[in-house]
């Protein structure tokens, strides 16, 4: 916070020419306001944002962020940004003490997963803000199958940041490919070496995937059908552990020869170690999406602009192409195509209509119901 | 001044105001607060609402017993572990650590320079499946061609063993220097043999040593839950993962209170027959 910038600034920016060049730039100028936390209309010079590790570009030789440079210069909004979220539970419990008193968490942009249960819930309790459309004139870009998603059927609340594919990565030093659930549950000679994710959507999801059974439609009974199939694995010894983005570190080890993991992550993690794969399980992948919420008494016209600014295609090309997860904006592969053909041409950021037709989403009613979360948490351990 | 001159006897009761202040505020009043909380029902969605609900605490003890008697039992085998590795260790530095003494001390306490979280991480590195020690452990035979440590038992019992090895060689080292060597030297004066003199005069004069480090690790190894989560699986979960779930994860407070006062409560069962089989002042020291 060296160098926040005053409204006065701003507008002698504005004059020279700077921030005449975008709408939102005209606009922040013309908001000015307080530090953040306004909540209503006005647009403040700050944004505080709240995302997960590693999941926007970054220069490693100026140890900046490119796009919220240029967030800035067009802008004159200063972001702060916090790669806090490690997952949407811990994050969500470390935010829901002030949300439930009707306080803000000195946030303007958090992000939580659709294949959670949060999203819901934070619409649910009015814990967050509606967003400032006319601020967003770009949302027209937001690709049509996130348009209506059920927790927040019209966006109101809500904007996807990134979606990403949850499939099976193995490491081609210790196995052959590990190509279907059942191979990663059964498979004696990866006893011990199989890792899955503490996310119940993620896990769950492909195991019933697995079983042919339908994860967008949860009953009791396909749902202890998977949990019974996870805890034999537990009991077994097949499964070592339920993790979060840790399984990277021990999979390029090789202490894990497979684990059920993220796409992007996978993708990031190629670079360093070719020896790295990650697939669709034969029978099928989940798909889930991030979005983007302003908090209780975070700056709803703030946080738009950003949100504006980051669904220009030519923007999202540049993130696209540093995280490597499934972007939500039409046009970025073409943007990406001028810039970077190679990575345009990648089916895990751009999937094929095909691939597209092999992944599947979690029910959003299962994710709520307490007794599916109470037993997925035993099959963990706790 | 002369209120105090006055009343001299106030003068202790003074003194400890502060620290009687701090415990009430910091510890007494969440404590309550917690008891309150384990008698709540209710959900998250609906809301949690006081009602005398015992059961809390049965539903509690006989949905995890298995991790309740799992803790206890991590955290018996670290801190006899813990006890076997420190005592020799810090007798020779006692007793022969000459002018090294501090060094070696400082040695001890070291790793605590570095964050909990990081020394447990390390242990993922020394004991990986294509580390060293499984390798070595390979070698000899007494791992087999598919065993491996992380991700068991010992590999959770090894970190909780090290991360609390400094609370027991502390205490254990006061209570080793402490001793008057003019005793020992009567002791052979007397004809002791070496292992007489030890176990009738070093042994029980550093009993308050053994009494006040196996407390400083059995307490907090019992409610760990970093080990487990880090170095274990599933399979090794303890009370503590659970606790932590309860309150963070799942955001059910009355569950998560009523494991936190069953464990402190087993916890307190446990030490007070430890004071009774020890007797009470080798407890004071």
């Amino acid at each position: 916070m060296t160098t926040r910038i005053t409204r006065r600034e701003l507008v002698q920016r504005g004059a020279a020419g700077v921030t005449l060049l975008s709408l939102p730039g005209l606009l922040a100028a013309c908001g000015g306001g307080g530090g953040g936390g306004g909540g209503g209309g006005e647009v403040a010079d700050v944004l505080r944002f709240s995302n997960w590790p590693l999941y926007i570009d970054y220069d490693e030789k100026t140890k900046t962020h490119p796009t919220l440079d240029a967030f800035k210069k067009e802008t004159g909004i200063e972001v702060q940004y916090f790669e806090d979220i490690n997952d949407n539970a811990t994050y969500f419990a470390k935010v829901q003490g002030p949300l439930s008193q009707g306080r803000g968490v000195d946030r303007d942009i958090f992000v939580f997963t659709d294949s959670s249960r949060y999203p819901q819930l934070l619409v649910d309790k009015k814990w967050v803000e509606p967003l400032d459309k006319d601020k967003i004139p770009n949302i027209s870009n937001l690709i049509d199958a996130q348009a209506s998603p059920p927790f927040d059927p019209d966006r109101t609340y809500s904007l996807p940041w990134q979606s990403g594919m949850t499939g099976i990565a193995w490491n081609e030093d210790v196995t052959g490919p590990v190509t279907s659930i059942q191979q990663l549950l059964d498979d004696p000679k990866l006893k011990g070496k199989v890792t899955m994710l503490t996310e119940m959507a993620d896990s769950i999801g492909l195991v019933m995937l697995d079983s042919g059974d339908d994860p967008s439609v949860v009953t009791d009974e396909t749902f202890h059908k998977a949990i019974a199939r996870v805890q034999k694995g537990v009991d077994d010894g097949q499964i070592r552990q339920f993790t979060g983005n840790d399984y990277a570190q021990p999979l390029t080890r090789g202490d894990l020869a497979a684990a059920v993991a993220w796409s992007g992550d996978v993708v990031q993690l190629l670079a360093s170690n070719p020896k790295l794969k990650w697939g669709i399980p034969e029978k099928g992948a989940m798909i889930w999406t991030d979005n983007m919420f302003v908090p209780l008494e975070g700056s709803s016209a703030t946080a738009s602009t950003y949100m504006n600014f980051v669904y220009d295609p030519k923007i999202q090309a540049q993130i696209a192409a540093y995280v490597n997860y499934v972007p939500p904006v039409k046009g970025t592969r073409e943007e990406l195509a001028k810039t970077d053909p190679e990575t345009a041409k990648n089916t895990l950021i751009f999937p094929s209509d095909e691939m597209l037709s092999e992944v599947h989403s979690f029910s959003g009613e299962a994710l709520n119901n307490e007794t599916y979360i109470t037993a997925w948490q035993k099959v963990l351990g706790a | 001044m002369t209120f105090l001159h006055r009343h001299k006897g106030l003068t202790p009761y003074l003194l400890l105001l502060p620290g009687i202040a701090w415990l009430g505020v910091f510890f007494l009043v969440p404590l309550g607060f917690l008891g309150y909380q384990s008698l709540e029902s209710g959900s998250f969605e609906s809301g949690y609402s006081f009602t005398w609900e015992f059961s809390n605490y049965w539903d509690a003890i006989s949905t995890y017993n298995e991790q309740l008697i799992r803790s206890f039992l991590y955290a018996g085998i670290a801190t006899v572990v813990a006890l076997l590795i420190s005592y020799p260790l810090v007798y020779w530095i006692a007793f022969r650590g000459g002018r090294w003494k501090n060094l070696f001390l400082i040695l001890i306490v070291a790793p605590l320079f570095v964050t909990y979280l990081v020394r447990t991480l390390a242990w993922l590195n020394i004991l990986a499946d294509e580390g060293p020690v499984v390798n070595a452990l390979k070698t000899i035979g007494i791992l087999g061609s598919d065993g491996r440590l992380l991700a068991t038992g010992f590999a959770v019992v090894a970190g909780i063993t090290y991360n609390f090895l400094p609370f027991m060689a502390l205490p254990l080292y006061v209570s080793l220097e402490q001793i008057d060597t003019r005793l020992l030297e009567a002791a052979e004066d007397l004809y002791a043999s070496r292992r007489q003199a030890f176990l009738r005069v070093t042994l029980p004069l550093s009993a308050p040593g053994i009494v006040a480090g196996t407390l400083l690790t059995f307490i907090p190894a019992a409610g760990d839950f970093i080990n487990a989560q880090l170095l274990g699986t599933p399979r090794q979960s303890m009370v503590g993962n659970v606790i932590q779930s309860k309150f963070l994860l799942l955001i059910d407070y009355p569950a998560a209170a009523s494991l936190s006062f069953i464990l402190m409560a087993l916890i307190l069962a446990a030490l007070l027959v430890y004071a009774r089989a020890v007797g009470t002042e080798r407890l004071t020291g």
